[in-house]
């Protein structure tokens, strides 16, 4: 479903080029679960950024099911993160003035795929029911950051990035979100590909890559 | 010491990295400190203008002697209070004529002249005897001179043909005076051993009571500390200062968002310091002086600027003056040292007011952040309830002032109150619109664009505010402006009832002209008319005669009229009394008013009242005929015609050839009509020069504010890029939102300036003029501002909305990256 060839990613630091990616491959089956794990500024949240079209590549290519996404315009690929990648952040990055239900169904209204149904289902499923009517700064970090996985996953998504979705949060609060990301990504059959820095959270998906000098290791 | 420099530096570090909130915070100061200080230059220099005509040999700040019922008195009654000790010195005071144009002439006795009248222009022991010894001197002011057109030394001829001593420069003279001996003044006024009023010096001993010398022929006018000018003028200066200070607090709005964010993005800085060992009040300290350090830099550079507008505002400012009060204030700026230090002073202390809920938070800051307690929201409901309470009771005051209010200040406090009342309120109102478009938005982005809107509120409302505030003065004012135009346009074509006016150089040269035209067969009638001046309860009082001619009794228009005013004009024991001048006395058709004449004193019944709109003197119309004959001295120079229109320019051809006429001694209705329309304009100048700053400023506060939020709103746009909404989309939807937001404000403005006006037209002008005048509403002008200020809005968004459209990716993927 995910396939990347040769990708590569230079940033330019104080005049000097650095080169991030080094010629990255990666494949990513439909309904598979992938840890991505790499030290402190080894180009993981950069791959995912390059997945997810927020950033455009210098080279290599990456195909999601039959779309070259390196490829892409500025707007395709604003279409593409709209239609079929779900973003789940470390910062959350929900809309402080909407409520936690707008937050919920805002990305599947827009991309015209609201099914209220599921939306209903992820609320229960995430244990967001009694939370709906309240703002993202009256919930706690678990609580939003379950918001931003159900934002994420309302759409349906073919692929779910996640970048540090743990990061903010408490041990025992990490597994209770990624588990409940777990068993929405098994129900949906979406892609899921996460980065973070903790092995143990990293065992319990299918699949861990080391990002280690700009390759996968 | 070097602590604190460390403290400083790391504290300058943010504006190095903020250039933009550092320009906006600097903008925001010198704009404040601009324009207030450039308002006060201009009304420090008026008043010292006033001042010098007051004091021109003892105005009204010197105590003085006068007859109570007639214009002189005779010169005999000083010699008798001098012999009784009294320090009295004479003045007589009359017009003349010279070219045409009319000058107030001065007799004084420069022996007797009490040292302590005012800070009058002295005469030096030197110049006492070619004063006083033939052929004398004439003192006038620079001004004067040039207006004259004559060099010193020159003996210019009065319209009774008799010459005036040869002129000489007295500087600190006031302009349009003529000063003379007053024996020369006697002459020259054909008023031999009279005076007008004796001016009172310090007595040495106690002289014998008035009443024992004078009887009840003299009576004693105490000084005030206020001349009629400075009175008339108050309006107009307090309403300068309105503007001045609206400027200044629409700057200090500028400032208070640019130091409220900048505190907010220091505050992660600060707490670092503190938990560095800094001390709570060494950091405090710092900021403060950090801040007065900036105030001062840019108070400095604000009070350049506020030199060059006051220098730019000041020839408007002195033709407004000129034109509603006959005020005549010199072209050139002088500042004093302490305009200078109070604009400094102004600077420091705004920039710590709109500091200092910044410094307070700073003062009371805990080393630890803590979770906020609730919402936006919640805050933001609360902020809201208290201001819209504030507004409520500053409209009670309002209301509390219409009603038991009598002065002009009140007028203005009422101004204000509704003023500040809407500002307060503003954001309420804005918050429930907004509301209403939340709840009946449909699509996600339209929620979204709503809810935003929302809380972007007490980010922009200071913004808001001073747009608000400034499209309602610019509404008022300019449709009080229009209005006023509109019905002085309307009156005066019932005022110009002849065709052609003619003003001849003296009285000979006049029965010349009407001994001509009689031969004219063009001419259907002629209208001789003349002015003289009188004292009534202490104010100069202006007299206009009229022929009896049916073309007034059709044309001139009243605004009161007993039964048969006209005919009741003829016989010369009534009188038609301007509408400020029967506020100023409080008189009302069927009263009684007494002019001291020459002659002793006039008794007309008042039984017309009609508008007199742009005159700074109250006046009385009478019959010419009567006004002659109480007013022997009367100039008899002013001619109207009645010709038919196809006639005009061979008339006027052939009066100028006849007797030498110029273009200012003859002219057509059609000529004197566009003059005064263009003299009214220009005393309009100022106006439009102070609206066009004030929406400036307010653009200005708008942009910044709007730029300063751009920053700060990058973690809430990055997610909706993120999730699909592309950059140009984002911006639009950013330009959509500002504009909307600046759309409802301006249609706020527009009931509220029309209040404003109302407040101008009904309460203000009459207290300030004595007039008032119908309220009209112009809709096209409406349209107009509403459309300048979306405009405004639009030039002050396209900034960062532009910036938002061509923003980097990688600038937004910040807001993601997780190692920031």
């Amino acid at each position: 479903m995910l396939s990347i060839r040769n990708l590569s990613k230079t940033f330019s630091s104080a005049g000097e080029p650095v080169h991030v990616l080094r010629g990255v491959d990666l494949d990513l089956k439909a309904g598979e679960r992938v840890a991505l794990t790499g030290e402190s500024g080894s180009g993981k949240s950069t791959l995912l950024h390059l997945i997810a079209g927020l950033d455009a590549a210098d080279g290599g290519t990456i195909r999601l099911e039959e779309i070259e996404v390196t490829k892409l315009s500025d707007a395709g690929r604003a279409s593409l993160r709209r239609d079929r990648i779900g973003l789940v952040f470390q910062q959350f990055n929900l809309i402080p003035s909407l409520s936690v239900a707008d937050n919920l169904a805002f990305q599947a209204r827009i991309a015209g795929r609201h099914d209220a149904a599921w939306t209903k289902e992820l609320v229960e499923r995430l244990g967001l029911g009694s939370l709906l009517k309240r703002y993202p700064e009256q919930i706690s970090g678990g609580q939003q950051q379950r918001v931003a996985i159900g934002r994420a996953l309302a759409t349906k998504p073919s692929l779910l990035l996640a970048d540090e979705p743990t990061g903010n949060l408490d041990e025992a609060t990490a597994e209770d979100v990624l588990a409940l990301t777990r068993d929405l990504v098994a129900r949906t059959g979406c892609g899921f590909l996460m980065v973070t820095h903790s092995l143990h959270l990293a065992a319990t998906l299918d699949r861990h890559l080391t990002l280690h000098a700009g390759r996968i290791a | 010491m070097r602590r604190a420099l460390w403290i400083l530096a790391v504290l300058l570090s943010h504006w190095r990295r903020h250039k933009m909130q550092f320009a906006t915070l600097l903008i925001g100061l010198i704009a404040a400190t601009a324009l207030w200080s450039g308002v006060q230059a201009i009304n420090q220099q008026a008043r010292s203008a006033y001042d010098r005509a007051a004091a021109t040999f003892g105005g009204v700040r010197t105590a003085m002697l006068v007859a109570p019922n007639a214009a002189t008195f005779p010169q005999e009654l000083f010699i008798k209070l001098r012999r009784a000790g009294w320090p009295v010195s004479p003045v007589l005071e009359g017009r003349v004529q010279i070219n045409g144009r009319s000058l107030r002439l001065l007799g004084i006795e420069p022996v007797t002249l009490p040292a302590d009248v005012g800070n009058a222009p002295r005469l030096g022991a030197a110049d006492l005897s070619s004063f006083v010894a033939p052929p004398g001197q004439t003192l006038v002011a620079r001004e004067t001179l040039a207006d004259l057109q004559e060099p010193e030394g020159a003996a210019p001829a009065i319209s009774n043909g008799a010459e005036l001593p040869p002129l000489r420069v007295q500087p600190q003279l006031a302009p349009d005076v003529l000063v003379v001996d007053i024996g020369v003044a006697q002459r020259l006024l054909s008023k031999p051993d009279q005076v007008s009023r004796l001016l009172i010096g310090q007595p040495r001993g106690k002289p014998m009571p008035l009443a024992s010398v004078v009887g009840e022929q003299l009576q004693r006018v105490e000084p005030n500390a206020e001349t009629e000018l400075e009175r008339l003028t108050d309006s107009f200066h307090l309403n300068l200062t309105a503007f001045g200070l609206l400027s200044f607090f629409v700057g200090l709005f500028i400032v208070n968002s640019a130091v409220g964010l900048a505190f907010e993005q220091r505050l992660p800085m600060l707490r670092t310091l503190r938990a560095c060992g800094a001390s709570a009040r060494l950091v405090n300290t710092v900021l403060v002086v950090e801040l007065v350090a900036l105030a001062l830099v840019a108070g400095l550079i604000g009070l350049v600027c506020g030199y060059f507008i006051a220098a730019a505002l000041l020839p408007d400012v002195a033709a407004s003056l000129r034109g509603l009060y006959g005020a005549r204030i010199p072209g050139q700026l002088t500042l004093r040292p302490e305009w200078w230090l109070a604009g400094i002073g102004i600077s420091v202390a705004g920039a710590l007011v709109a500091a200092a809920t910044s410094l307070i938070k700073a003062i009371r800051m805990p080393v630890l952040a803590t979770a906020q307690p609730g919402a936006w929201q919640q805050r933001q409901r609360r902020w809201l309830i208290l201001q819209s309470c504030a507004a409520c009771a500053v409209f009670a005051v309002a209301l509390l002032l219409l009603h038991y209010g009598q002065s002009l200040i009140a007028g203005f406090g009422v101004l204000a109150a509704l003023m500040l009342g809407a500002a307060l309120i503003l954001p309420a109102f804005l918050d429930i619109i907004l509301l209403v478009g939340q709840r009946v938005a449909r699509g996600p982005l339209a929620l979204w664009f709503w809810a935003d809107s929302r809380q972007q509120l007490s980010g922009l409302s200071l913004a808001l505010m001073a747009l608000l505030l400034a499209l309602a003065v610019n509404v008022g004012v300019s449709t009080m402006v229009d209005t006023f135009s509109r019905t002085f346009i309307g009156w005066l074509n019932g005022r110009l009832a002849a065709d052609v006016y003619i003003s001849a150089s003296d009285n000979a040269q006049g029965v010349a002209i009407r001994s001509w035209l009689k031969d004219r067969s063009e001419v259907q009638g002629i209208l001789s008319g003349g002015r003289a001046e009188a004292q009534i309860q202490g104010q100069s009082v202006e007299l206009l005669g009229l022929p009896d001619h049916a073309l007034y009794r059709e044309r001139w228009p009243l605004l009161e009229a007993a039964p048969r005013a006209w005919t009741r004009l003829v016989p010369g024991n009534a009188a038609f009394i301007s509408e400020q001048l029967s506020r100023r006395l409080n008189v009302r058709l069927g009263d009684v008013v007494e002019v001291p004449a020459p002659g002793g004193t006039w008794e007309l019944d008042i039984v017309g009242i009609y508008a007199d709109y742009g005159n700074p003197k109250g006046q009385l119309t009478v019959n010419v005929a009567a006004l002659i004959r109480q007013f022997p001295q009367t100039p008899q120079t002013r001619i109207g015609l009645i010709v038919a229109r196809e006639n005009i320019s061979g008339l006027i051809a052939a009066l100028q050839k006849q007797f030498g006429l110029d273009d200012r001694s003859v002219a057509d209705q059609a000529t004197v009509r566009a003059e005064s329309i263009r003299v009214f304009n220009r005393t309009f100048a100022v106006t439009s020069a102070l609206n066009a700053f004030t929406l400036g400023v307010a653009g200005i506060a708008l942009l910044t504010s709007l730029l300063t939020l751009a920053n700060s709103r990058l973690p809430q746009l990055a997610p909706l890029w993120a999730i699909g909404i592309t950059r140009p989309r984002l911006a639009a939807i950013e330009l959509t939102k500002t504009l909307s937001v600046a759309l409802f404000t301006a249609l706020l403005a527009v009931p509220l300036g029309l209040l404003v006006a109302w407040c101008l037209i009904a309460i203000v002008n009459v207290k300030a003029f004595g007039w008032r005048l119908p309220f009209h509403v112009f809709p096209l002008q409406l349209i107009e501002l509403v459309a300048v200020a979306l405009l405004a809005s639009l030039l002050a968004a396209l900034l960062p909305v532009a910036r938002l459209a061509r923003m980097q990716p990688a600038n937004l993927i910040k807001v993601f990256a997780n190692e920031r």
